[in-house]
């Protein structure tokens, strides 16, 4: 007599450890294998888009940071840029270095948060995140002497950024360009030959070339899967012209590429930064002269920039007043985890938490 | 004569009753083993908590009495404080008594432990066969746990653990045929008066197999699937709150306190050791095998659950064989003053086996089509 067996279905989240927040996941299980998923979104969502109808230009800042909040500063530029784009405002020069620097640091932040929440998911217990947490207290620092945050930043204005930067940061920023690489050995040494790790993740959850173009992914999920692509490079945004650096690729777009890539970026941001440091003029205006209240002519902009977790574009329609007439974001985490189901079906749950988390997700930047 | 033995025959000497002769000893006995063995555990929590903390560079409990020390009763005043919850939908019954079948056994285990000389409860001629299989009751315990809180991944869990106690258990209980081949007897107190050489040195592979099948059965990292709580968040014992819960992370502390017990009986020669008393030396030596596996925890991510079976089964189920076989075979050819021998030929073996499995051996698993 055969035995009978069944399906069962599990929800994982809202309210779940490893689902970065608040994301529920529908599994059709078979045993431990899924065979279905259907992801749930719109927990976390705050109505940024329409409450950003009711804001001023500058007032709308402090909500983009909210959107990828381990990333607040590149959403903070993106906004910028996408203003910018409309109204035809130019950039001070030593302004766009200091966000090309921001920008990168925010960048290494945010990829050693992914790496070290990838590590936890795949069941080392903490350690991994708080050896990454070591690196990002510096960089946090910096950001804190800075503009005086720590997590949403609120740096970034409309033609610029809000204040020049003290005496002691190009010092404190040289510190820990020098150190940094040390670290990134460190980690290399700990994580990439462990076999645990290469078993759990080495052939995990392919997302293949095809299918990465075709769902429109970016940012290292898509360059994990060997494509090359980066708007730095493809479609360079501020002076991302002026710096020499490689676009890092993965070969098949499993786990390990996606881990190994964020990786590499980092070293490749490093040495923007030092470069930056190098080419920054060291005295000039930092803000272009932007009216708090300024009324950009009417008519359509679409900015975009190459944020740590994919291509992050902001969409802005202006109908002359003080406040866009509509304003959308669109988010490059949301676009990479529409190919979660394919990634997932036929692995276990175990690995499906590892997909997840190798996906790089932030809900406030999904949920909005 | 163990130090049971010798009470008796003091209160025979006072003419006490014989039944009373027999039941003091022992309910004296018992009162001890569970107040130190709850003690050190209680230790122990706090000493995975520093240490674990150590290993990930912050400071860890230090606010309650010196270095913290005092954080585990705190904390176990809170879990007294808690609410006794019991889901609407389990099995009540069940759901009581299984943090009691975990606990239970794992508190038998310790009346084979030689914490000394002759400072043993019961010096049974079986005492390693009775630790194998008393220690598995309390998978029944877990799965129970996980069958009748009615969650669906206290549900996987209870799965997960059946697969992993199964596979687990052969290789360890071979690796401990090879202890008691050249300790010839199942006895503790034998097992460690035989290591005039720890046994550690004298069977390397015995040691690393008996190891790493115990880190399975009592579910800690890299094996701690059943708790993963990246995954199935606490297991079995996610609908279990107040002292119930206690029972369970009371018990995952006693298993890991038995199983270090009883590697350093079995590998590090017990109690043996110059200048300091017994006693001293056997906590020293349970401590270091504990913070090796607390090393380990802090240390190494999860493997997957069709990893750890085909790691059980491909891995160290071959490696056990071949390791009994050789000691089989060197016990009957090698004299015993020629241990020196062994050592070597046991080292080579162990190098080159775990090389060559190495290469042969890969986990499988991955996609399934469905």
């Amino acid at each position: 007599m055969p035995i009978k067996t069944e399906s069962f279905y599990l929800n994982v989240g809202p309210q779940h450890p490893s689902t970065h927040g608040v994301f529920r996941l529908r599994l059709a299980l078979d045993g431990e294998v899924v065979t279905d998923v259907e992801p749930i979104v719109g927990y976390l969502h705050r109505g940024i888009e329409k409450l950003a109808e009711t804001r001023t230009y500058t007032q709308i800042i402090p909500l983009t940071d909210r959107l990828d909040y381990l990333a607040s500063m590149t959403d903070n530029v993106a906004y910028c840029v996408a203003v910018e784009k409309l109204a035809g405002i130019k950039v001070p020069e030593r302004a766009e270095y200091i966000r090309i620097i921001f920008s990168e640091l925010m960048r290494i932040s945010s990829h050693m948060m992914a790496v070290g929440f990838y590590l936890n998911d795949c069941g080392a217990f903490f350690t991994p995140v708080l050896y990454m947490w070591r690196e990002r207290e510096k960089i946090i620092d910096l950001f804190d002497m800075v503009c005086g945050q720590r997590l949403l930043y609120n740096y970034m204005r409309v033609g610029g950024v809000s204040q020049d930067l003290p005496d002691e940061f190009m010092p404190a920023l040289k510190k820990f360009i020098d150190e940094m690489p040390r670290y990134i050995g460190e980690y290399n040494q700990l994580i990439k030959q462990n076999e645990i790790f290469l078993a759990r993740s080495k052939g995990v959850g392919i997302l293949p070339k095809e299918t990465a173009i075709n769902i429109g992914a970016s940012g290292p999920v898509l360059r994990a899967s060997g494509v090359k692509w980066d708007l730095r490079k493809m479609d360079p945004y501020s002076l991302y012209d002026r710096f020499d650096f490689d676009i890092c690729t993965g070969e098949v777009g499993d786990c390990y590429d996606r881990y190994w890539v964020r990786m590499q970026e980092m070293t490749q941001s490093l040495r923007i930064i030092e470069q930056a440091m190098k080419q920054m003029p060291d005295k000039g205006p930092v803000r272009a002269d932007v009216p708090q209240f300024f009324r950009p002519p009417a008519g359509e902009a679409y900015g975009y920039i190459e944020a740590p977790k994919g291509n992050l574009g902001f969409y802005i329609v202006s109908d002359g007043s003080i406040a866009p007439y509509r304003l959308h974001i669109f988010p490059p985490t949301l676009i990479n985890i529409t190919a979660l189901r394919d990634m997932v079906i036929g692995w276990k749950v175990a690995d499906l938490i590892i997909i997840f988390g190798s996906m790089d997700v932030v809900l406030g930047e999904i949920d909005r | 004569m163990t130090l049971l033995d010798q009470f008796q025959l003091i209160l025979k000497s006072q003419n006490w009753p014989d039944w009373a002769v027999y039941l003091v000893p022992a309910l004296v006995g018992i009162l001890i083993i569970i107040s130190v063995v709850l003690t050190v555990v209680i230790v122990y929590i706090w000493w995975e908590r520093r240490l674990i903390s150590r290993f990930q560079i912050r400071l860890g409990p230090n606010r309650c009495g010196p270095e913290g020390i005092f954080q585990p009763i705190a904390t176990a005043v809170k879990i007294l404080l808690k609410e006794d919850i019991v889901p609407e939908k389990a099995d009540k019954l069940i759901h009581f008594i299984a943090p009691i079948t975990v606990f239970v056994p794992i508190l038998l285990i310790f009346a084979v432990v030689p914490f000394g000389e002759g400072a043993i409860l019961a010096d049974l001629n079986v005492g390693i066969v009775y630790v194998v299989a008393i220690s598995s009751i309390s998978v029944i315990g877990i799965f129970m746990a996980a069958w009748a809180s009615g969650n669906k991944y206290s549900f996987i869990s209870g799965m997960r653990s059946i697969a992993q106690m199964v596979s687990y258990e052969i290789p360890v209980v071979l690796s401990i045929v090879g202890i008691a081949l050249v300790a010839g007897s199942f006895s503790m107190l034998k097992i460690v008066e035989a290591q005039s050489i720890p046994f550690i040195i004298l069977q390397p592979l015995g040691f690393l197999i008996f190891f790493l099948g115990s880190l399975a059965e009592m579910n800690r990292s890299p094996f701690d699937l059943l708790e993963a709580d990246s995954e199935i968040v606490a297991g079995y014992h996610i609908e279990y709150s107040g002292m119930k819960f206690a029972m369970f992370y009371l018990g995952e502390y006693g298993v890991a306190l038995a199983y270090a017990g009883i590697i350093t009986t079995l590998f590090l020669s017990g109690w043996q050791g110059p200048l300091l008393p017994p006693v001293i030396w056997f906590l020293i030596k349970v401590m270091m095998v504990f913070s090796v596996i607390v090393w380990i925890r802090s240390t190494l991510p999860r493997f997957r659950v069709d990893q750890l079976t085909a790691f059980a089964w491909k891995f160290m189920l071959p490696l056990a064989v071949i390791n009994l076989v050789l000691i089989a075979i060197e016990v009957l050819v090698i004299p015993t003053a020629m241990q020196w021998i062994m050592i070597l030929v046991n080292f080579g073996f162990a190098a080159v086996l775990i090389l060559l499995w190495s290469k042969l051996f890969t986990l499988g698993g991955g996609r399934v089509e469905v």
